[in-house]
């Protein structure tokens, strides 16, 4: 009986969906490298010159938000873990190849200016005569030992994936393992956020507190290199950095590790009752996608030329969240479509391009009231578009489904109810 | 025939309030069992600490021939030693399709390393369509879960089950909400189940217990009251006392 009320049924749709995700990867591949293209065209460094080096940088600079966002969305969109602390490991990712930079060039500097001494100079007095270049804006002459390294780009680019994977690794174990959860979560990380801030801005940090590091655009041993050129370089790194992750993250949330994880967000103690070791999950995700940020952040402050502190505020954090919701969170291209269209958009408002809106009484500049509509479209989008701007390509490829997640079905009076899912 | 599952003076309170009160209970290989109760008997919570959802104050859970305490372990572990459970409410991942739900149950490595580098074998996905195929599902299996009947989640989450390859399987009121066509079905699947596992219904439905034609438990305030055939349990004066005559 039960075998004929269910042969009623629609034959089961085909599953259109993994064509459909490698076709997005093809497409979302083939927008990159066309973009990568055209600006190098464009460009002054290579090309005929339209695009100035400076906007070359934004570019370059919004594509290593594109990574960090992807990030955001693996950890958020596709795991459930609404982590507002993802921009600290960015700007680790950005101190660590920084020190590196300002180091080596520092030493360029030093040597230069020491040649000119009748005796040449120990590697003892360069090494304070750089010392007393980088830290004499804190009132320090010495080198914090975090810098023991800072003479070694390998080891400091070791350092862009080992210190936020190790710190990503160290709290979400303490996190994960006490089941902390949700909202409980994501203060903890904003506050993990604000406190390593905190600790960045002291002048004894050892990273030059607020000043943080600046020159970082300066390549040491490249200074003949035009900016116009070096920029392109990094421009071409952030592409090459964002396809991989992009592919990277592709190949996370596909299969059956993309469903468990996506298990996990919807119904965590389900996925326990099924045998899956859920804080392993998510320890793994979380510490991924931490890598991935601070790899993010160490192609991004060369093309910004300074970090300091302010960048690893809590604020930071959320906006990252409010690009991945506005972009569609849970399609990693919703992600990149989001940070490269509100942080753009918020360049050219907050740049002062954007004409000031009179209304007799009060003139509206942009620079102040920016943020407010960019709060206003995240309460708009949470309300009525959940979906973001990717959501959008759904109504092109129609693949609606009738929504029904989280309807209570109600076990109680009737049972067969199939015909009511039925478009 | 063995015994699988032996619980044994378990007691548990909840802001001074007994949900079980030095429970004992066995189950051997291979055998239906229904647990019965009224409301707040303590029937869920049992479940709960068997599963390692709850720990509870006193007593001892032990499972298998090792008689391995069950009181450690986390519910990842417990899942994978071979206790499956399905809640009172279908609980399916609604934005997955039935095979996809199914692929997950599969009895395969849980740990994330062994999951990445996963791919689905065809034995696999033939296993996948077969399970379908049991539970009626065979039709809908590229639908997304969240899209099916009530019946269909209650059945879908039983295949999952029956994917994981539980030895012990613990079921919370399948035939809730359920038309009778659906229930006799999902009788059958549970019929079907024991034969080759240990299955512990929960139910509230007389009539459903009677068809499973099996050992009953009444729990009673969070302890047992009586034990046997239907017939047995349903003429016991304090059965009918607390239960059957409310």
């Amino acid at each position: 009986m039960a075998e004929t009320t269910l042969s009623t049924q629609r034959a089961g749709r085909k599953p259109r969906f993994l064509l459909a995700d490698n076709a997005s990867v093809l497409i979302f591949m083939g927008l990159l490298a066309l973009f990568t293209l055209g600006v190098t065209v464009l460009s002054e460094g290579f090309g005929i010159g339209v695009i100035s080096t400076s906007f070359v940088k934004t570019l370059g600079k919004t594509l290593c938000l594109c990574l960090v966002a992807l990030a955001m969305d693996l950890v958020w969109g596709y795991c459930g873990i609404l982590s507002l602390g993802h921009m600290a490991f960015f700007g680790l990712g950005g101190y660590a190849i920084g020190m590196w930079l300002m180091y080596a060039r520092t030493e360029i500097i030093v040597t230069e200016s020491l040649a000119a001494a009748a005796l040449p100079p120990t590697p003892q007095e360069i090494s304070d005569g750089i010392a007393a270049q980088i830290f004499g804006v804190v009132g320090a002459s010495e080198f914090p030992p975090i810098w023991a390294f800072a003479h070694s780009l390998p080891l400091q680019l070791a350092a862009v994936v080992l210190v936020p994977g190790l710190l990503a690794l160290v709290f979400g174990w303490l996190a994960f393992r006490s089941r902390v959860t949700g909202v409980y979560l994501s203060i903890l990380t904003q506050a993990m956020t604000l406190a390593l801030s905190l600790y960045l801005f002291q002048n004894d940090s050892g990273l030059r507190g607020n000043n943080g590091l600046s020159g970082l655009q300066n390549l040491p041993g490249l200074g003949d290199v035009p900016q116009s050129t070096v920029s392109l370089w990094f421009f071409w790194a952030s592409a090459l950095a964002l396809g991989l992750g992009y592919l990277l993250c592709v190949r996370v949330v596909s299969g059956k590790f993309g469903s468990v994880i996506r298990a996990i967000r919807d119904d965590e103690s389900r996925a326990r009752f099924l045998g899956y070791p859920v804080e392993g999950y998510k320890l793994f995700i979380f510490t991924l996608t931490a890598i991935l940020a601070g790899i993010a952040g160490a192609l991004y402050y060369p093309q910004a030329g300074i970090i300091n502190p302010a960048e690893i505020a809590p604020i930071a954090s959320i906006y990252l969240a409010v690009w991945v919701a506005i972009g569609g969170r849970g399609r990693l291209y919703g992600a990149v479509i989001g940070a490269a269209f509100v942080s753009l958009l918020s360049t050219w408002f907050t740049g002062g391009q954007a004409p000031d809106v009179s209304l007799g009484f009060y003139t509206i500049q942009w620079v102040d009231w920016w943020t407010v509509l960019l709060g206003l479209s995240f309460v708009a989008v949470t309300l009525f578009a959940p979906k973001g701007i990717g959501g959008l390509f759904d109504l092109i490829a129609d693949r609606r489904h009738q929504d029904r997640h989280g309807a209570d079905l109600g076990p109680e009076p009737g049972a067969l109810r199939e015909k009511e899912s039925q478009v | 025939m063995s015994t699988l599952l032996e619980v044994s003076g378990v007691s548990v309170s909840f802001d001074g309030f007994r949900a079980i009160n030095n429970l004992t209970f066995q189950i051997a290989e291979r055998e239906m069992r229904a647990v019965i109760g009224p409301n707040g008997a303590g029937k869920t919570t049992f479940m709960d600490i068997v599963t390692g959802k709850t720990r509870p104050d006193a007593g001892q859970v032990l499972w298998g021939e090792k008689s391995q305490s069950l009181l450690r372990m986390s519910e990842s572990r417990i899942a994978q030693a071979g206790i499956g459970r399905k809640f009172q409410r279908p609980t399916v991942f609604e934005d997955q399709t039935v095979a996809e739900n199914l692929m997950l149950a599969l009895k395969k490595k849980r740990g994330p390393l062994a999951v990445l580098r996963f791919r689905a074998s065809a034995e696999d996905r033939e296993r996948v369509e077969q399970l379908a195929g049991e539970i009626g599902l065979n039709a809908a299996l590229h639908r997304k879960s969240g899209e099916l009947s009530h019946g269909q989640k209650q059945w879908l989450e039983i295949g999952m089950l029956l994917a994981q390859e539980p030895r012990l399987l613990l079921v919370d009121e399948p035939a809730a909400g359920m038309t009778a066509a659906e229930r006799e079905h999902t009788t059958a699947l549970l019929v079907e189940a024991a034969k080759t596992r240990a299955v512990v219904v929960i139910e509230h439905d007389m009539e459903f217990v009677r068809r499973l034609n099996c050992k009953v438990t009444v729990l009673h305030e969070g302890s047992v009251l009586a034990e046997g055939s239907i017939d047995h349990v349903t003429s016991d004066e304090k059965v009918i006392e607390v239960y059957l005559g409310r």
